[in-house]
């Protein structure tokens, strides 16, 4: 069905990329981000690509299952590409069609731009699909801690996004199952005139907040049950550590960063 | 109406890294008119099976045949919904499919959606709510007031009042008591009879495989393991062992008294009373 959208999808792996400590991830995408708006020659760009790209293949994660994932991405980018080069009117006209005029400053800055967005994605995409939900809270409430001191709820913030997290698998089957049971009762869901499209959602919708909050009151109940009274003094299941692994892995990004700036014009 | 699977395989999620093939190469045929046992481990593709039978999903390799409906990986099935009318599949948890406000517009779901009369449709959820055994008093109350049973046999209701010709069972007694799981069971294999349908359950119990089904397919890891009319494929013990489940009680206790007693009784769904009776008339005659 939407099988071929993978944005947030986790392919189960043990490549190094997996292995890393997920905070390294975050912090390693977060600065990532950051200085791909650095990025300003040929050099400097090919630098973040192979990064990037170096990146993407240690996932052995297939190409081909990651080119096509990111197809509704392509569109995007693509877009963005066009965009550019009709609008930009700077540098010398290099080649001319009917009434357009297509200007070398625009081929570049859409080049640039799409590049970049393109690297930006791809980089995002590489941490939700080396890295579960569970150890992405995890990641997030260990880097919001110091938040704490102020009383900000990071810690209830995380339960929070990891019982979401955790749920919306459940509620896409759920979505699944229960569509499939209506189709079987002669639900449209796909063809017919708008307004009945609309109206068929309703058969769909119903059963799924009723077990949506079914669901919610059982799990309420059985983590009481089972002694949940917030975070204080909670210890942890799964302990987070960074080891030599993460260390190489900054270390590369701190040479591609020095890199970069040698290469910036 | 017939049911023809030809080589038929199915994969969930083809060139991804998630791809599953559920069913592989899957061939056998269903006469018109009986009663069919599907028995398997979880997970063996029973569900995907039962799923092909309306068009919910289509086979990635070969081909499926309803009465007059085609359902391959190219071609479009032509009248997909009124196939959907002819084969009604009653789902593992029927009641989760629940959503209306009323018990009798929910069983009148199905043939509102297929353009049937309101007189017709009055008529036959009438008949529904008798057949599934509910006081008629509970077709104005919302369905989420019921108990988890009485929704369970809304929901059977709900796919009778489609009369259709094929029944698709996806283990319709899970969950139930002993005694509700006996009542939905014979209520089944009473309509069966009474409507000449063509029916398909998947069940867990052999024992329920043995009473009512005429014909069993066992399934494997998507593959076929045995295939056969009851009394030949519910013997085989070795076979069944190999995709854990037993012998049903009742062959396995005639078998006994045959090795130990030297008395052998064929068996025709008799009750344990009856069997009794016939043994002791064995016994009393010195054969
Ligand atoms: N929507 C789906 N996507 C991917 N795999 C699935 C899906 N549904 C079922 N499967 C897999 O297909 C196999 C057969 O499932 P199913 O037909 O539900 O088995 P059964 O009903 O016999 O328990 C299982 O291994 C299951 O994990
Ligand atoms: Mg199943």
């Amino acid at each position: 069905m939407s099988s071929s959208m993978i944005i947030g999808q986790y392919v189960p792996g043990n490549s190094v990329i997996h292995r890393l400590d997920p905070r390294t991830k975050i912090a390693i995408i977060f600065f990532f981000v950051l200085i791909v708006f650095f990025a300003n020659s040929v050099m400097s760009y090919g630098l973040l690509t192979l990064f990037a790209a170096g990146s993407a293949i240690s996932t052995k994660i297939p190409a081909n299952y990651l080119i096509k994932g990111l197809l509704p991405v392509w569109f995007l980018i693509v877009f963005t590409f066009l965009l550019h080069l009709f609008v930009t009117k700077e540098g010398e006209v290099f080649f001319s069609f009917l009434s357009f005029e297509f200007y070398t400053g625009g081929l570049i800055q859409g080049l640039a731009i799409s590049l970049r967005f393109f690297l930006l994605i791809l980089v995002t995409s590489l941490l939700t699909l080396t890295t579960t939900p569970i150890e992405i809270t995890d990641a997030i409430e260990s880097m919001l801690g110091p938040l704490k001191k102020i009383r900000f709820p990071v810690h209830e913030l995380a339960l929070m996004m990891s019982i979401s997290l955790r749920f919306i698998p459940t509620l896409m089957q759920e979505t699944e199952k229960i569509s499939k049971a209506q189709a079987s009762r002669g639900v449209d869901f796909r063809t017919g005139p708008v307004k009945e499209r609309i109206k068929a959602v309703v058969p769909l919708l119903v059963p799924l907040f009723v077990s949506a909050f079914k669901r919610a009151e059982e799990l309420a109940m059985a983590m009481e049950a089972r002694g949940y009274q917030g975070g204080e003094g909670r210890t942890k299941l799964r302990e987070l550590h960074t080891g030599r692994l993460d260390i190489y892995a900054y270390f590369l990004f701190v040479l591609v960063i020095i890199g970069l700036f040698i290469t910036r014009s | 109406m017939d049911i023809t699977f030809k080589d038929v395989s199915y994969i969930y999620q083809p060139n991804t890294p998630f791809e599953h093939r559920a069913l592989s190469n899957l061939s056998f045929h269903i006469r018109s008119g009986s009663f069919v046992a599907v028995i398997g481990h979880t997970g063996s593709g029973k569900s995907t099976l039962l799923q092909h039978l309306n068009g919910l999903l289509r086979p990635t390799a070969g081909e499926v045949d309803i009465g007059s409906y085609k359902i391959s990986a190219e071609g479009k099935t032509k009248d997909i919904k009124s196939l959907r009318e002819k084969a009604g599949v009653v789902f593992q948890y029927p009641e989760h499919q629940l959503f209306e406000e009323t018990v009798e517009k929910d069983i009148g779901f199905g043939p509102l959606n297929f353009h049937v009369e309101q007189e017709e449709i009055k008529r036959r959820t009438q008949e529904a709510i008798e057949a599934v055994n509910l006081p008629e008093e509970l077709l104005q109350r919302s369905p989420f007031d019921l108990s988890g049973g009485q929704m369970r046999r809304v929901a059977i209701a709900g796919v009778l009042a489609m009369e259709p010709e094929v029944l698709v069972l996806d283990e319709p007694t899970a969950g139930l008591d002993p005694r509700g799981q006996r009542e939905i069971m014979d209520m089944f294999s009473a309509l069966h009879k009474e409507k000449k349908l063509t029916t398909v359950l998947v069940t867990h119990s052999m024992e329920d495989a043995l009473r009512y089904a005429d014909h069993i397919i066992i399934l494997k890891d998507g593959r076929k393991h045995m295939e056969g009319p009851p009394l030949e494929v519910l013997v085989r013990k070795e076979e069944l062992e190999q995709v854990q489940l037993d012998v049903p009680e009742v062959i396995q206790f005639l078998s006994g008294v045959e090795e130990k007693l030297g008395y052998s009784i064929s068996y025709h769904n008799q009750d344990i009373a009856q069997l009794a009776k016939e043994l002791v008339a064995m016994v009393k005659g010195g054969r």
